[in-house]
């Protein structure tokens, strides 16, 4: 077993006399410097003030509603922020969602197969872009800005280019009277009754992934290397941290909730649009940054991120129900992100001091 | 893990060991070069259980070859490495490790925004459960990483801290404690007091000091050389890449030990040199021998 040493040759400053001088954070102070308490603040205020001054908003509907906006930003803003802590970010998710829903109608459409075989395809599809960001991230050491830029680009070309070429337009044919298309709906973009309220099964995955996501990262050696990377990718080498497989993996684990995103897309709408997806990779480090994550790594939660996700559903849903022009939505997201950013900024500090 | 079972049946308390006994670790004759630059030539090192063996030298020395070679990160190109009286040919720092010989490096090897406990344990989790479910046990290791600093009498605000809250000795502590407590016999500090003020070198050198107490041999790298005559029982000097003195505690006044780290006969003529013009009133070598360096830049 691993060693100790004796207590009489380890005082070397008198330890008992300075060991009684150590106090306990309070729980409170200690509660304070979680990463998310920011935006739970955040979202409590939001609420407040759209609870406040739209009727409409009030009703159990909206509120699902809500969710359902917030669980499209968030299922993506999972895998985004697991990698924002492993400290890189990437630009191509918001079209690589896209890329798997085309990839899934066009593969089962082309070769008159169960939508299940498409959908399968997008899977290998997603998890192949996950890792070739990831790859060429570790291969070449550039950063992720560079590289998740340029498959940003390239696959927005792919994305209508290939399309057109199957299609022959700039959407897929309508698949919905497919084999295996009501299973895969029901998995997909069903939704179910709650209280007399209909739920979209999106919410459902949306905790379960977060869930799931929050224990790998508290609670598993790999959540362990994922703070190590993003902290110091150096020093986690040093101890024996696989630093390039946990970033291939982070970049992996995107492709799989955009290839999850990519067919809820799908089954929802039975077909896609090949333009769609660009500026929402955006969102999700919206989302991320507003739930606490260090944009530099190290640093941050999912539950943060879902909550930043339901922050930017609340505002998308309050607006409307307030009977606001819609335009406003993104000045309002872009406001609560900067003053997420400083209060968050602040809170640290502040928590951190003894 | 093949580190548990290494320290399991050697074990630690060796202090005692006899002359007759095989050091930890021994260099005979080493040298290193690369291309056709010679980093180190005939560098001979022992390092026995309970002692601290102080290598000085300064920069460009040939310090950090040395600690690279013994951490097994690189191969010596010539003359031999034994641990425990046998020749090793190590390949990588794990094998190093997995024999016992632990490096904390200047830069630490911590992550600056995780928890003073997730880092004493960051690549070498302890888990319980088994399958899917197999999960970090927090409680234990937030225990024994909590106890293993109160051992030290480190003046931690709370075992949750992120470690960029510590100051740099307390730092430095961890990160010892943390190659001890993984089962370390031979520690190579690296620098641990370099960045460090007064106060914080004193804790920093009681621990390296409650080491060697406990029977760990200890390598101290350092260009300080009161520092190491503080916590030192043999001092090796060296001086492009060769040794300049190797000598035990019982042999070497602190004034000879800060005379050669300051470059020996070399100051001694500078200071000749630097004497004509300025007048008599320098003071002798020996005083400002500790800030050899700084007064070849003036």
């Amino acid at each position: 077993m691993s060693q100790t040493l004796t207590s009489e040759a380890l005082r070397p400053g008198g330890g008992s006399e300075r060991t009684l001088r150590v106090s306990r954070r309070s729980t409170l102070r200690r509660f304070m410097t979680r990463p998310e308490v920011g935006s739970l603040v955040g979202a409590v205020i939001v609420f407040t003030v759209f609870f406040t001054i739209a009727d409409p908003f009030r009703s159990a509907g909206a509120f699902t509603n809500i969710l359902y906006a917030s669980s499209t930003i968030g299922i993506m803003a999972v895998g985004v922020a697991l990698l924002m802590i492993g400290g890189e970010f990437d630009l191509s998710a918001g079209v690589a969602v896209v890329a798997s829903g085309l990839s899934a109608a066009m593969f089962s459409w082309y070769f008159s197969l169960n939508v299940w075989v498409g959908v399968l395809f997008a899977l290998a599809v997603s998890l192949a872009i996950g890792f070739l960001n990831g790859w060429i991230l570790v291969r070449t050491r550039l950063p992720s800005f560079l590289v998740t830029l340029s498959m940003f680009l390239m696959l927005q070309g792919l994305n209508i280019g290939i399309t057109k070429l199957v299609t022959g337009s700039v959407s897929t044919r309508n698949i919905s009277a497919m084999d295996g298309f009501d299973s895969a709906r029901a998995v997909f973009a069903s939704s179910f009754g709650v209280a007399g309220v209909e739920v979209r099964v999106t919410v459902l995955w949306w905790m379960v992934f977060v869930g799931l996501a929050t224990w790998v990262l508290m609670r598993t050696k790999v959540g362990n290397w994922i703070y190590a990377v993003g902290g110091d990718a150096e020093s986690a080498r040093a101890v024996g941290v696989p630093v390039a497989k946990v970033k291939i993996g982070l970049f992996m684990t995107v492709g799989l909730m955009a290839w999850f995103s990519g067919m809820h897309l799908l089954f929802m709408f039975n077909t896609v649009q090949s333009g769609e997806g660009v500026g929402n990779e955006l969102l999700y480090i919206m989302a991320a940054v507003v739930g606490g994550c260090l944009l530099t790594g190290g640093y941050g939660t999912v539950i943060g991120a879902a909550v930043g996700a339901f922050i930017y559903g609340m505002t998308r849903q309050g607006i409307v129900l307030a009977g606001w022009d819609n335009n406003w939505v993104f000045f309002f997201v872009g406001a609560m992100l900067l003053l997420a950013v400083v209060v968050n900024g602040w809170v640290r500090t502040q928590a951190n001091k003894r | 893990m093949s580190t548990m079972t290494e320290t399991g049946t050697t074990p630690t308390g060796a202090a005692g060991a006899g002359p007759e006994k095989a050091p930890l670790l021994e260099l005979r004759d080493v040298g290193k070069t690369f291309g056709n630059i010679r980093a180190l030539a005939g560098i001979g090192l022992r390092v026995d259980a309970g002692e601290v063996t102080c290598i000085l030298g300064d920069n460009g020395a040939g310090k950090s070859t040395l600690i690279k070679i013994i951490a097994g990160l690189y191969r010596p190109t010539s003359g031999e490495y034994l641990v425990d009286g046998e020749p090793v040919d190590f390949s990588s720092p794990r094998q190093a490790l997995d024999r016992g010989i632990a490096t904390v490096y200047q830069d630490l090897a911590m992550v600056p925004l995780m928890p003073v406990w997730r880092n004493f344990f960051l690549g070498s989790e302890l888990h319980r459960g088994v399958g899917p479910l197999r999960m970090l046990d927090v409680a234990r290791m937030r225990r024994i990483a909590d106890e293993e600093l109160r051992k030290m009498g480190i003046d931690l605000p709370d075992i949750d801290a992120p470690v960029g809250n510590l100051s740099g000795g307390q730092r430095q502590v961890v990160a010892i404690a943390r190659a001890v407590y993984f089962g370390a016999r031979v520690l190579i500090l690296d620098e641990p007091t370099a960045a460090l003020g007064v106060k914080q070198s004193g804790v920093v050198l009681k621990y390296v000091d409650a080491a060697r107490e406990a029977g760990l041999g200890v390598i101290l790298i350092t260009h300080n050389p009161h520092h190491a005559y503080l916590v030192g029982d043999h001092f090796v000097v060296i001086k492009l890449g060769e040794t300049e003195l190797d000598r035990p505690r019982s042999d070497l006044t602190l004034d000879d030990l800060t005379h050669h780290m300051a470059g020996g006969a070399e100051l001694d003529a500078l200071q000749h040199e630097l004497a004509r013009g300025r007048g008599p009133e320098e003071g002798p070598a020996h005083d400002a021998a500790g800030e050899g360096p700084a007064v070849q830049g003036r």
